[in-house]
């Protein structure tokens, strides 16, 4: 019955996102950001929001923005003024937060998700702005008290406003993968949801299918992982599909995520809530970005996912698969262009990344740059496999764990060491096609009779008899040719 | 007059004539005669000496700082290095300065001596001082009169002798019209001349440091030493050394004035009839008259009253019971740490000024307030912009009238908010602005002069002043 009712409305989502950034010290002072210090360790009388103190911008956060505006397809704006947003809140020493209000940074641009394979799906991204962190209040470490580590405080953050494109939960969770991999190529913010450096609020509403009005929305927050999002998005909206079904009215308001129970529950109502009386931040002079410094920024750009795919997939051939594997992390795209620079073969290059490569360092869990061969001596190996010095498998089996061993070895003393060195017997192969057919002449008869599965019988003779080394297309060919 | 100035000090020095120490000694003799006036908060009467001991023990030979053995009070609403604060307020109780504003270091840096701080309106919200929590400061000129508001203390101060200059700071006015209530010189800078890192904010985009003496020329060097870009600040822009007692022009000079503002009914007719005085002696004297029509007067006191305040409930936030300062006793829960130490801590004016700039940042009034005061303000801004393209320097009233009673105003807020009906404007552009004495009103409390200047043009600004000061023999102090 639920699917029948689900059917009836469509999901409505955007997603309000936080990153925070990797900057060395805070938004408006010198204070450290470092992650993990001892609690209240990391503050000056400017971020404890003592009497008489300024705020002073670090263009860092400014650099990082420009950047994910322009990864995201933004336009950035020229007259970039902060504002204050004022509350009241045990972690939030000044009273307000200096956040960016009518002019945020970035704005009108788009992401494109790949929903399924070949088929993208656009998302509208409304604004990215720039802005200070609150401290952290802790709820559960003392019986009594909440207690307040103000380190936070100020830390900066780029908030990230999707427009309400979103149509499923897995939508959803995609965009956020997206962000996730765009801010760490860009190598703004670590992307951990987790630990809080990236955070995701969602703005979630149904309503019938066909209509052009939205619903209700309702937000939802706390949600420390993509999963807890995904899981929240299914969960509001069974709810209020059956909600609306019901005849109830759905009711504006913010919610929680509870990942025990996988459920939602109301906060406070959209009503009751903060009057955030914004108004321009007069302690800092707006900043002109002009076109010079978007194009000194845009010429920092690395390689962005989308269009790494796009080269992997049109011009390399691959499939989106395997381009979806190379470019999750920026790192070891980097290494696979690296590892084609120096071979033509680029599906060995990518079953090699994706296979051996990749087996090894999941193994060890280590990253692509704690790999002990470089990509040009692997690309040297494939070549030599391409060339027939070698067999594939000799190359996987033999010389690739030895190598892993001795990685400060050149390729020509492994093979040498390994007997595999002038071990091409490309030269004699036809000869030894012959010798082999000429062995077995009444398998040769069946062959030609029609029982094609016995060229497995000759490739496996041919294999014994050079110890492995021939090349097996060749020797396939070679022996084809003999037969027909 | 009490201090001969800067120049003649420094010349005793030099000729061996007189010590640091017999000076700080003179004050604080000073200051203790006159303890009941409530001027300073706190004396700090053995760093004073000791800083005169080291002064004179380095001798006075070779070139000396500027304000080498100067006596200086600071407005208590700025901060210095582990020394208490509380800008005339209960809700900063306790606290202590973790570090000194650039002012108070460049003071430092100039050799000053730092003398007290001096009492002033709570959060600088006031133009009589009766706002203090600490009680008012009464003029030294008439103890029942009030010294003009917020920087009473330290107007007070220098008109007794308490300290050769101070530092107030000037939001709406507070410089230069206790300045005139006491009979000295005050000068609010242009907004961004100097930082206000280490100044408690009231409203930001109006907030200056201001300072006061009994001569222009001692002022102006004061104002030099402080003034300057900070790295702290990044809304103070000038250029540091920028030299502000040297004009690059010999004159003739063009002052601007309202005709219109003149036969304002609630001006002191004695002013009146001496500014007449003054103008036809300034044209006498080879220079111009300008008059200009600068409309809008009446809007200044509620766009200023409406910007500020918002500014103010915000800036005034962090004051909460929380992190440091007053936490009142009932305070058992977020709620009520938050409302029971600010409506605790916080006096009735300063409550007043919180709730209205609240209430023109709300949602649904902004556009009709805070927005539109807004667009005023920028308007007023080009008007004078206007203004300076005709004259060099403008001049009007500080205010209407001299000093009134204690309590005169007291229970009528909107009178007193009056009180800043001509300082508003030099806060509202942003242009500098000075006053200086104007002899004795009726009453024989003293009225005073304002000048308005371009932006930055502040070296031009004290040319002209200190002409007209030679040119006319009854704009002297008391």
């Amino acid at each position: 019955m639920m699917n029948d009712v689900i059917t009836k409305y469509e999901l409505v989502v955007g997603l309000e996102v936080h990153a925070q950034l990797r900057t060395q010290s805070k938004a408006f002072c010198s204070d450290s950001t470092d992650f993990g210090a001892l609690p209240n360790t990391l503050l000056s009388p400017i971020s404890m929001g003592h009497p008489g103190t300024l705020p002073r911008f670090n263009g860092q956060v400014l650099e990082y923005g420009i950047l994910l505006g322009l990864a995201m397809n933004c336009k950035i704006r020229e007259y970039n003024e902060f504002a204050r947003k004022n509350y009241f809140y045990a972690d939030l020493p000044k009273g307000y937060q200096i956040t960016q209000h009518l002019t945020p940074l970035a704005y009108g641009g788009y992401l494109d998700l790949e929903c399924e394979e070949g088929k993208n799906r656009r998302v509208g991204i409304t604004r990215i702005h720039m802005e200070e962190d609150a401290g952290k209040s802790i709820h559960d470490q003392d019986p009594l008290d909440t207690l307040v580590d103000l380190n936070r405080c100020g830390v900066p953050l780029l908030e990230i406003v999707s427009e309400p494109d979103l149509r499923t939960a897995r939508e959803a969770y995609l965009y956020l993968q997206e962000i996730r991999r765009l801010v760490r190529y860009l190598e703004i913010c670590d992307g951990n949801m987790e630990e809080g450096s990236l955070r995701c609020d969602a703005n979630i509403s149904v309503r019938p299918v066909g209509s052009t009005e939205f619903g209700a929305k309702v937000e939802v927050k706390n949600m420390n992982s993509m999963r807890h999002v995904q899981k929240a998005i299914e969960y509001e909206y069974q709810r209020q599909c059956e909600a609306v079904e019901r005849g109830e009215r759905i009711v504006s308001e913010t919610r929680s995520f509870d990942p025990q129970a996988q459920n939602t529950f109301a906060l406070r109502s959209k009503e009751a809530a903060n009057d955030y009386r914004y108004f321009p931040e007069p302690d800092l002079p707006p900043i002109l970005v002009t076109p010079s410094v978007i194009e000194g920024i845009q010429s920092k750009m690395p390689p962005l996912p989308a269009a790494l795919m796009a080269q992997f997939t049109q011009e390399l051939g691959l499939s989106a698969y395997d381009a979806g594997v190379l470019c999750d992390q920026k790192e070891l795209a980097l290494w696979f262009l690296t590892l084609i620079s120096g071979t033509n073969h680029t599906k060995q290059a990518a079953n090699w990344t994706m296979g051996p490569v990749k087996t090894w360092l999941n193994a060890r869990a280590l990253p692509i740059s704690d790999l002990p061969i470089s990509a040009v001596s692997l690309a040297q190996l494939i070549n030599a496999v391409q060339e027939g010095k070698l067999s594939h498998h000799q190359a996987v089996q033999q010389v690739w764990p030895a190598w892993l061993e001795q990685p400060n070895r050149n390729l020509q003393e492994l093979l040498k060491d390994l007997g595999l060195e002038g071990g091409t017997v490309e030269d004699d192969l036809p000869a030894l096609v012959q010798e082999v057919l000429a062995s077995m002449p009444a398998k040769v008869q069946e062959y030609r009779d029609g029982k094609k599965g016995l060229l497995a019988l000759f490739m496996g003779e041919i294999m014994k008899r050079t110890g492995g080394r021939a090349q097996p297309a060749r020797a396939s060919a070679l022996l084809q040719e003999a037969l027909n | 007059m009490i201090f001969d100035g800067i120049q003649c000090y420094h010349d005793r020095l030099r000729s061996g004539l007189q010590t640091v120490r017999a000076e700080v000694l003179a004050c604080l003799e000073r200051i203790h005669r006159y303890e009941s006036y409530g001027a300073f908060l706190e004396v700090y009467a053995e760093e004073a000496l000791a800083k005169a001991d080291a002064l004179d023990a380095q001798g006075f030979g070779g070139d000396l700082a500027p304000l080498t053995g100067v006596v200086v009070g600071v407005k208590d609403n700025i901060c210095y290095k582990n020394h208490r604060l509380t800008a005339g307020s209960h809700i900063l109780e306790g606290f202590v300065s973790l570090y000194s504003a650039t002012v108070v270091e460049r003071l430092e840096e100039a050799g000053a001596v730092i003398i007290g701080r001096l009492n002033c309106d709570e959060f600088a919200m006031g133009s009589s001082n009766e706002n203090s929590a600490f009680g008012p400061v009464r003029n030294p000129l008439d103890p029942d009169r009030v010294p003009g508001g917020s920087s009473g203390g330290s107007a007070a101060a220098v008109a007794f002798g308490g300290c050769h200059l101070s530092l107030g700071t000037d939001t709406g006015g507070s410089v230069r019209q206790p300045a005139s209530y006491c009979g000295l010189v005050g000068i609010k800078p242009t907004y961004g001349r100097v930082s206000r890192h280490g100044i408690v904010a009231f409203g930001s985009s109006f907030d200056q440091v201001g300072v006061f003496g009994e001569h222009l020329e001692d002022a102006v060097t004061l104002l030099s030493c402080i003034s300057g870009a900070d790295d702290h600040d990044a809304t103070c822009t000038a250029s540091p050394g920028e030299p502000l007692n040297t004009s690059s022009s010999n004159g003739p000079y063009r002052l601007g004035y309202s005709p219109e503002w003149l036969e304002n009914p609630a001006l002191s007719p004695v002013w009146r009839q001496r500014m007449q005085e003054a103008m036809k002696t300034w044209e006498e004297a080879g220079h111009t008259l300008v008059p200009c029509s600068v409309q809008g007067l009446e809007c200044a006191i509620p766009v200023y009253y409406i910007l500020a305040t918002a500014e103010a409930s915000s800036n005034l936030s962090r004051y909460a019971g929380m992190h440091y300062g007053y936490r009142s006793p009932e305070a058992h829960s977020l709620e009520t740490t938050l409302k029971k130490s600010r409506s605790q801590g916080f006096g009735p004016e300063v409550q007043r000024r919180i709730l209205l700039g609240t209430f023109v940042l709300s949602e649904g009034y902004y556009d009709a307030y805070y927005a539109k005061a807004q667009k005023v303000r920028r308007q007023l801004k080009d008007r004078f912009d206007q203004v300076f393209e005709s004259c060099d320097a403008f001049v009007l009233p500080t205010t209407a009238g001299s000093a009134f009673r204690l309590g005169e105003k007291s229970s009528d807020p909107l009178a007193m908010y009056l009180e800043d009906q001509f300082t508003v404007l030099a806060n509202l552009t942003g242009l500098p602005a000075l006053s200086i004495p104007f002899g004795p009103d009726t009453n024989g409390m003293p009225l005073g002069l304002q000048f308005m200047g371009p932006s930055f043009g502040e070296a031009a600004l004290f040319e002209i002043t200190g002409r007209l000061q030679a040119l006319v023999p009854n704009i002297q102090p008391l």
